[in-house]
């Protein structure tokens, strides 16, 4: 049995430790939000904060998430309310939206490290989640949207 | 004439003094116990050079920002860059994909606990360096990471991420050498003087 704590709340499951954690969190937890993309980390469509960084559950085995504190697109905010969220509604990004709960891990972790991200800041962070659509210029026009947001909500 | 004798007299002793001289430190090395040989310094150099500027070394010694990848060095996909302290960028960093270990299959992350480049302060630039240029490199603190001559031995005989060059994961090319014999060979060049290679 494994120890996860996931989105604030404590688990345990039964999963080998050499288990993808993407299978845990899809198939044991539930939380269907991340997504399998390619699974061998080319795409970021699997992305989910562990220990606030932006890991690719595809290839990370569970045993390395256990005990840490993992972050999924169902926990990064309790209501819709993160400025990310709220940008991306605002500005309509999804089109197929099967990418977009990793590009929205992505671009949190550099919102985070960065308030003001230049185009150049964006593309260095959001460059390794791919998107079939080609949403890319509504995906920057939503980070510039929210980092406004998240000036206005006062946060640093 | 006489004048002429004495001074031709002290040249000879001291000419003889200098032989003996250069002679005891240029074959002794007393505290290692290695004879001090330019030849067989530089020969050992050049044999740890083809480890150093091979794919599975170079690459993450890249004379850019971005890491490199494969046998053909090319620049890592994702975009992912060095950031300062030579562990990635915002949501690219290393350990975002690079594991503790190896993951399984082609074209998977290769992993190792400690994955990273060397810092955007200490580059340490191995792409693109002639031999000779890549030895002094090594040789100079304010180059190497601030390493003495035993913590550079130290360093390519038992840091992890460099025996990681020996486990690369499925696919992979194994540098020209074994790493005992890249290791033996390293200490060589070190021990017989350090010299540095003509080109």
């Amino acid at each position: 049995m494994i120890k996860l704590k996931v989105n604030h709340k404590d688990y345990t499951v039964d999963a080998s430790p050499d288990m993808p954690l993407l299978w845990v969190l899809r198939d044991i937890l539930g939380l269907t939000g991340t997504k399998f993309g390619c699974g061998v980390a080319q795409c970021g469509a699997c992305t989910v904060h562990l220990n606030g960084e932006a890991v690719r559950s595809c290839v990370t085995l569970v045993s390395r998430a256990e005990g840490q504190e993992i972050v999924t697109i169902e926990g990064l905010s309790p209501d819709l309310s993160h400025p990310l969220q709220r940008a991306w509604i605002a500005e309509d990004v999804p089109q197929c939206g099967y990418c977009q709960s990793g590009q929205i891990m992505s671009a949190a972790v550099l919102l985070r490290e960065n308030p003001d991200p230049t185009d150049a800041d964006i593309d260095d962070a959001m460059t390794g989640n791919i998107c079939r659509c080609g949403t890319y210029p509504r995906i920057r026009k939503a980070i510039h949207l929210a980092a406004k947001l998240q000036h206005e909500a006062g946060v640093k | 004439m006489k004048k002429t004798s004495i001074i031709y007299l002290l040249f000879m002793i001291l000419s003889v003094s200098f032989m003996t001289l250069s002679f005891k430190t240029g074959t002794n090395n007393k505290e290692e116990g290695i004879a001090k040989d330019s030849v067989g310094s530089k020969k050992a150099f050049l044999q740890a050079y083809r480890v150093l500027m091979h794919p599975r070394c170079m690459n993450c010694h890249p004379s850019g920002d971005v890491p490199l990848q494969g046998d053909d060095s090319h620049l890592h996909t994702q975009g992912v860059k060095r950031g300062h302290d030579g562990k990635g960028l915002y949501a690219l960093k290393c350990s975002n994909c690079h594991q503790p270990q190896n993951t399984p299959g082609m074209h998977m992350p290769p992993g190792n606990p400690n994955w990273h480049l060397p810092p955007a302060d200490m580059k340490m630039v191995f792409q693109g360096k002639s031999p000779r240029q890549l030895a002094a490199q090594l040789l100079n603190p304010k180059e190497n990471g601030g390493k003495s001559r035993e913590q550079l031995i130290a360093h390519v005989t038992s840091d992890k991420l460099v025996l990681g060059g020996w486990n690369p994961g499925d696919g992979r090319t194994l540098p020209p050498l074994t790493h005992t014999e890249f290791a033996k060979q390293f200490k060589l060049w070190i021990d017989k003087g350090a010299y540095l290679p003509d080109k």
